[in-house]
């Protein structure tokens, strides 16, 4: 987040503390209201301008790096796998993954099935692992029709698979949330773990993709 | 009835696949939110943050994108709580928009 400068020809001496990224424009009425409300809280001390500048980068900072890092571990260790499937906020807590209050669980393609997430009801996602949800993700067509037509929906994605392989649409909750485990490759058996996290892209953890395998 | 929200098993058009950064507003609500959530001050569950979205009615719900929504209802829930009053509220956004505008008159 760079500072916000100014070069509008007068001086003025009021704090401009949430500018909009975009200062081509007025602010739109719920932006407005956002930003009334971060200074309300703040005046308040309900919250302190650390305080949410420190929130504001720990948003910015998750990213599917994170579980990728999760998934080239499953695929290189077989233990950490098992826990990974029987537990999974307990198992991407040993990553340093932290996941209050809500329950992860981790569902694993083979090759009989392929597993997809979505959230019907909101927009429910293991944001602490992939980062910020797609806007996909999170809109009307997605939602919809996810649970009724994977298989169309997938081949917009690009992603066709064998008329043999059972697809099973996970819808996730507020307590609960899905990522995809994907089947690791074929031709990526000499590959390191460090290697392995480049193929691991997030909608492939998301199951509308498959992972690279190169 | 169906709400507004409860979109699975609907028709609808082709999946909209490009992506946007996050603009800065948009992170803001986010950082609030979780803020907000925290356990130090556990002033809006994520339960709470969802009914304040439901509660928005069909129109606004499919009018407001998703960070608008956020706003919404994270603002309306501060409000019904008294953590924020309405008053409050409308002199700080007036506020900020006179702020805003002054960017756009220069000299």
């Amino acid at each position: 987040m760079s500072e916000h400068t100014h070069d509008h020809g007068h001086d003025h001496d009021h704090p401009h503390p949430n500018q909009p990224d975009i200062d081509s424009e007025p602010m739109g009425y719920y932006q407005l209201m956002g930003s009334a409300l971060g200074e309300l809280l703040i005046e308040k001390g309900v919250i302190t301008a650390d305080e949410l500048r420190a929130a504001i980068e720990n948003v910015d900072s998750r990213s599917p790096e994170g579980g990728a890092k999760v998934v080239a571990k499953a695929w290189t260790d077989p233990e950490y796998k098992a826990r990974l499937l029987e537990n999974g906020t307990a198992a991407v807590d040993e990553l340093g993954i932290d996941m209050p209050a809500t329950h992860l669980v981790v569902v694993e393609n083979t090759d009989k099935v392929h597993n997809v997430i979505v959230c019907t009801l909101c927009s429910c996602y293991p944001r602490m692992l992939l980062g910020l949800p797609p806007d996909w993700y999170k809109a009307h067509a997605y939602r919809s029709r996810v649970v009724r037509e994977p298989r169309a929906v997938l081949k917009e994605f690009g992603t066709e698979l064998a008329d043999d392989v059972e697809i099973r649409v996970h819808d996730s909750t507020a307590d609960m949330r899905y990522l995809v485990l994907p089947r690791r490759p074929d031709g990526t058996e000499g590959m390191s773990e460090e290697e392995l996290v480049e193929l691991v892209s997030r909608d492939c953890m998301i199951g509308v993709t498959l992972p690279r395998s190169s | 009835m169906r709400g507004p929200h409860d979109l699975g098993g609907l028709p609808a058009g082709s999946v909209d696949l490009s992506e946007h950064e996050h603009g800065f507003w948009e992170k803001r609500i986010d950082g609030i939110r979780l803020l907000l959530a925290d356990k130090q001050r556990r002033l809006i569950s994520v339960d709470e943050m969802r009914r304040g979205i439901e509660a928005l009615g069909k129109e606004a719900y499919d009018k407001l994108n998703y960070y608008e929504r956020w706003t919404a209802s994270v603002t309306g829930v501060m409000l019904e709580k008294g953590v924020i009053t309405a008053d409050e509220l409308g002199r700080k956004i007036a506020e900020i928009e006179e702020r805003d505008k002054a960017r756009f008159e220069d000299d």
